[in-house]
């Protein structure tokens, strides 16, 4: 899997972590809003790789489109500098729309930085 | 202390040791009236999300209607308020014209002591024509937002 080249600009690399993709992003001034913290855009950013991923891990070979119809991004606590590492859930998988949950979070996974709800419409290639 | 938009808008995204993302995104101050202000994404190579396309990551929209909302409200209350995003949610309309700047317009619709409430909506020229509508919403984090007339 190639992440975009909006993932360079962010600075993140893809992992497998038990077979599942998480996206890691190191802190830098490039991802930085208010002084210290993580700007809420690059911490969405990162969301929205993770989810992406996530739906192109499910599609595993399959040629498909994947196109972002809304994301809604709550904001639990402040980005600090750390590595943030994100990853998305597949809640539903359909025919032309994939539901996915995406969380951020630092050291601890249980008290993750932000959660995103995302829905994509999938186009797949047509035989 | 006057309230200067287009000082706060440049100083935050135009000041390189300031504007880390939206530096590094290329942001900046584009205009501003009575209730709304906006801020210009310009397109980079680096931003693209889809590289068949060419079009611009959801990611790079995003926090340019964090900033403009963001913005909105200090522009509501006629002063920098420290707050943070509470949430932010985003419906993309339809997909951005390759390589056309992108405009986040942001509007602040009420003030509470704690909570400020946003929209806004992403255009690349047309307002009546948006690639995205966003609502959002933030939290004052060191203290009160201060009273603004309805």
């Amino acid at each position: 899997m190639t992440l975009p080249p909006y993932a360079g600009l962010l600075g993140v690399t893809l992992e497998l972590v038990d077979g599942v993709p998480e996206i890691v992003m190191p802190f830098g001034h490039h991802v930085v809003g208010r002084p210290g913290y993580l700007q809420g855009g690059a911490i969405a950013g990162l969301l929205e790789v993770a989810a992406v991923a996530a739906v192109r891990h499910a599609l595993a070979a399959e040629t498909a489109r994947i196109k972002p119809i809304n994301a809604t991004v709550d904001f639990m606590r402040g980005g600090r500098d750390h590595v943030t590492r994100a990853a998305g859930e597949i809640t539903r998988l359909g025919a032309r729309i994939a539901t996915v949950t995406a969380v951020a979070w630092q050291d601890n996974r249980t008290r993750p930085i932000a959660t995103a709800r995302m829905n994509y419409l999938i186009e797949r290639a047509t035989g | 202390m006057d309230w200067d938009p287009t000082a706060m808008a440049r100083y935050l995204l135009e000041t390189p040791s300031v504007a880390g993302h939206g530096g590094r995104l290329g942001q900046r101050y584009h205009a501003h009236g009575v209730g709304w202000i906006e801020v210009a994404q310009p397109w980079h190579e680096d931003l693209v999300g889809d590289e068949e396309t060419g079009i611009i990551a959801s990611g790079p929209i995003i926090a340019l209607m964090d900033v403009a909302t963001s913005l909105a409200v200090w522009h509501r209350c006629a002063t920098f308020v420290a707050h943070a995003t509470l949430d932010l949610r985003i419906d993309y309309l339809r997909p951005a014209r390759p390589r056309q700047i992108v405009i986040g317009r942001g509007e602040c619709l009420r003030v509470t002591r704690s909570i400020a409430f946003t929209r806004g909506i992403a255009h690349d020229g047309d307002p009546a024509d948006p690639i995205a509508q966003v609502a959002a919403t933030f939290m004052a984090t060191a203290g009160n937002y201060p009273r603004v007339a309805a």
